[in-house]
């Protein structure tokens, strides 16, 4: 007897077994008729309480398990009440009085009142994570918070400091930082004062429409649908987030079916996917804006026409349609389309010639700019571009390469020389840009006002930052728009800061997916009006 | 009655084990403090800063302050690294930065996805590449030994990328005959998040113990193409290793004795030789398995897959170095277990290492 015929077909044999054990399952893959199966890259979610989640991932959670007092139409992203029922602002611009809707419930079952509506602002403002400072630009401190916010029966009460533009305080009440939680739930759940910080990233305790069942961090979340929700019950019972990181799975997914909705598609895929029936593609604009900046520590960069050169010497329309395809759109000013008062139209373009005209008139000699860029394919492949067509006008493109975090530490400390980057605003009202793009208070490296763009390039704006602190005092809509105006076009004619994109959003959704809102430049996703 | 004096010189039998475990268990705590003395160090040499990771562009200075105290960071590194160890020895992974779980519940979650993977992996691997590196040793240069070289080679040199991709459109996106990425469909995934008791972590495993099959089917027919492509990798290392063992004991005097006295030859390969090869072969499989233990992390990227090596390689991105320091203890451990393993079985298949 021997042994070789045996030896021979049992790998192949095992395998084989394998195979077809799995084989007759899989062919009846589907996702569950009550259940939104999306795809997404959501490892950049830090935390799931409102009051600290500032990303995108963790936005579009709790925008879907918490309500405001002012929100955000989904379809029409348009403001409007939330759980507030109306509102009015004093004479003297400095007091506002909520009047609160009868009859919500938290998914704990206990009511909303203006009580709990005060104790989630005090809240967000004393535990002082991250997105905090947008409460705190209403001059709301850990101290104070208390007497400035207050809650009684069906009205809330909110001092401000100083007489803002109405529009100002309700864009930012729709912001996830200003959500309305639990606070009896969470009171229970204190642990070492972070008032059930901790204990939300495993639960929630909010309005919206869905409670969170599950999460894991890097894996994914599941949400249940709660019955009696105020703008309508959900449409979808459940919505299964799966944490996919790389682009092609997820096509290979949606068009398999076994996701419904794939989120971190690039241009490859929706081109890849265009012929397919089943799946369809929406695009939209997010808030996101691709800038290059110039620490003007550097004299070089003083020099106005220096500057000019250099903004006709980007290839904007030429990156936009091919190494960043269907990922932005061109856009040349600091306000994302959108926005109150955003510019959308677009001054500069390629022309070499007259940015080399432009650098011989600048009397700056064979400039060097050493561009910091992140190691991220497509911020590379936008690098090279800048490279190449700055070194035609004759600007010299030095590329340091290095890790975002750390990058992000060296322009914090405006040690760079130049800088790719770019920049979310942090709730849907114009001054979440103009502040950082346009005010420096104080250009004294003792200031460290990191939060402010100008400041981290060095660059004082000079009059402009009177005029963007005028703007959100600025009572009167019409007069606030024109103000805003005047502000892109002057920035972006005379800052060291060169806007060249907006981000365009790509969802591939199956064909029988309807009603997925991204929430646009403005706001995160919307589940609950999802059907399929 | 023994001499009393001889005692000395000569320890007892339970003596010498005590001695040898004693031994052990200090190498282990050597290597274990060597280890994450490195990691540690290294780490913070990186320049990243694990504070600018969580708290992210708009942070102020303040809050920034506040949470380089709370995680410790303000302390000198050797006070740091000092507490780190003091807390590890009593069990005490801390606390990812990032994810703010304790870490050892998040390796408690990633290492048995891990270890279900390249548990299936190194089986495939081992019951392809052993009888094939064999018969191509016992036919060199042949038909059979050509493709068996041609196909190691591939999966030497072919990036795991591309092949994991490949095999996804063509099994998965085409054929339809295997799950996707993921451990499971999404129906199945909470089914077994709220209706299944996990005891180990791995799905085929706690599915077969709870009897609930129809999860069990679908955690297979998700894990067989991941399995099967690690399985490819570590088959091309095994086989090519076993045919050079295969190759050289083929030539011992023994053999052509054995051949000589006319002994069937496919006993004389499948019994004398192999049981020769099996020692060697024996480090080559732990090695493999080990080293797919660590975590595969291209593959666990393509199959969306939560294993050990995606988790470390995001921590180390934004330098959670909590979570970074645990999976290195999990994956040391890991190296020092298999290595005593294949000690364990060298003795029983080798008499002259008893």
């Amino acid at each position: 007897m021997t042994y070789l015929p045996f030896a021979r077909h049992a790998g192949a044999a095992g395998l084989a077994a394998l195979l077809l054990g799995a084989a007759p399952l899989a062919l009846f893959a589907e996702t569950p008729a009550d259940t939104l199966v999306i795809a997404n890259a959501i490892d950049d979610i830090v935390s799931l309480d409102p009051g600290e989640a500032y990303e995108f991932s963790g936005l579009d959670l709790i925008n879907n398990v918490y309500d405001g007092l002012v929100e955000i139409n989904p379809t029409t992203l348009e403001m409007e009440p939330g759980l507030a029922e109306s509102w009015s602002v004093a004479e003297d611009g400095m007091t506002y009085t909520f009047k609160m809707k009868a009859g919500i419930t938290f998914s704990s079952g206990n009511p909303v009142t203006a009580e709990a509506a005060a104790w989630s602002l005090q809240r967000a403002v004393k535990i002082n994570k991250t997105p905090a400072f947008i409460l705190n630009q209403f001059g709301w401190t850990a101290e104070n918070v208390d007497t400035m916010i207050v809650g009684a029966g069906d009205t809330l009460t909110l001092k401000v400091d100083k007489p803002y533009a109405p529009t100002f305080l309700y864009n930012c009440l729709t912001a996830g930082v200003a959500s309305i939680v639990d606070a009896e739930v969470l009171k229970t759940h204190d642990v070492d004062g972070d008032m059930g910080g901790v204990w939300l990233n495993s639960n929630s305790a909010g309005t919206g429409a869905y409670v969170l069942k599950s999460y894991k961090p890097n894996e994914g979340y599941i949400l249940e649908a709660r019955p009696g929700y105020w703008r309508g019950d959900a449409k979808l019972a459940k919505i299964f987030m799966m944490h996919v990181p790389e682009a092609a799975t997820e096509r290979l997914q949606l068009e398999k079916g076994d996701i419904d909705i794939a989120r971190t598609l690039t241009p490859v895929e929706i081109e890849g996917m265009a012929a397919n029936a089943d799946v369809k593609i929406q695009q939209d604009v997010g808030g996101q804006i691709y800038y290059l900046s110039f620490n003007q520590k550097n004299e070089n960069y003083k020099n106005a026409k220096f500057l000019d050169a250099m903004r006709w010497a980007v290839d904007y329309q030429g990156m936009a349609d091919t190494i960043m395809k269907g990922t932005v759109i061109p856009h040349q000013s600091f306000l994302p389309q959108g926005y109150l008062g955003a510019l959308t139209d677009l001054p500069y373009s390629l022309d070499v010639e007259k940015a080399k005209a432009l650098l011989a008139e600048s009397g700056i000699a064979a400039p060097t700019v050493k561009l910091s860029v992140r190691n991220s394919a497509d911020r590379m492949d936008v690098a090279q571009s800048i490279q190449n067509t700055f070194g035609q006008a004759g600007i010299t493109v030095e590329l340091d390469v290095g890790e975002g975090a750390d990058q992000l530490k060296t322009y914090r400390a405006r040690q760079h020389d130049a800088t790719l980057q770019t920049w979310g605003p942090d709730y849907p009202d114009p001054n979440t840009n103009s502040s950082t793009f346009a005010e420096n208070p104080d250009n004294s490296d003792e200031a460290n006002n990191t939060g402010y763009l100008a400041w981290r390039n060095a660059y004082d704006p000079g009059e402009m930052t009177a005029q963007s602190q005028a703007a959100v005092l600025e009572r009167d809509p019409a007069k606030r728009i024109e103000m805003y105006a005047a502000l892109q076009t002057k920035h972006r004619e005379t800052s060291p800061f060169i806007v060249m994109f907006q981000q365009a959003r790509n969802t591939g959704v199956r064909a029988n997916v309807q009603n997925f809102y991204t929430g646009g430049a403005v706001d995160a996703a919307a589940y609950w009006l999802v059907t399929k | 009655m023994a001499d009393p004096d001889l005692n000395d010189v000569v320890p007892s039998r339970t003596g010498r084990l005590a001695k040898q475990v004693g031994g052990t268990v200090f190498t282990l705590l050597i290597t274990f403090i060597g280890l994450l003395a490195v990691t540690f160090f290294i780490s913070r040499v990186v320049p990243t800063d694990p504070v600018m990771s969580i708290l992210g562009e708009r942070a102020t200075q303040a809050q920034i302050d506040a949470t380089r105290t709370a995680l410790g960071l303000d302390r000198p590194m050797w006070e740091q690294f000092g507490i780190y160890v003091w807390n590890a020895l009593q069990g005490d992974l801390g606390t990812s930065i990032r994810s703010k779980e304790p870490v050892i519940d998040e390796i408690a979650r990633y290492f048995p996805a891990t270890l279900e993977l390249a548990t299936i992996a190194t089986i495939i691997g081992m019951l392809v590449g052993v009888p094939a590196g064999i018969l191509a040793a016992t036919k060199p240069g042949s038909l059979f030994d050509q493709v068996v070289r041609l196909v190691g080679l591939m999966g030497y040199s072919m990036p795991v990328f591309w092949l994991g991709l490949m095999g996804l459109l063509i099994f998965y996106g085409q054929l339809g005959w295997v799950g996707g990425p993921g451990r499971l469909d999404a129906a199945f995934d909470m089914m077994m998040q709220f209706e299944v008791e996990a005891y180990t972590g791995m799905i085929l495993i706690d599915t077969a113990l709870n009897g609930r099959w129809d999860i069990f089917q679908n955690a297979l027919s998700h894990i067989v193409l991941p399995a099967a492509l690690l399985g490819y990798l570590s088959m091309a290392y095994i086989s090519r290793m076993t045919r050079s063992f295969m190759m050289n004991e083929l030539g011992q005097e023994y053999i052509t004795t054995a051949r000589v006295k006319g002994m069937p030859e496919g006993r004389v390969i499948w019994v004398h030789a192999l049981k020769n090869v099996m020692v060697p072969l024996i480090t080559v499989v732990a090695l493999s398995y080990s080293f797919l233990l660590e975590g595969a992390v291209l593959t666990e990227t393509i199959f969306a897959w939560p294993g050990l090596g995606r988790y470390i390689t995001d921590a180390l991105l934004v330098a959670d170095m909590p979570a970074v320091l645990g999976g290195t203890i999990v994956v040391g451990a890991v190296y020092i277990g298999i290595n005593m393993f294949s000690d364990l079985l060298y003795r029983l298949v080798d008499p002259r290492a008893k």
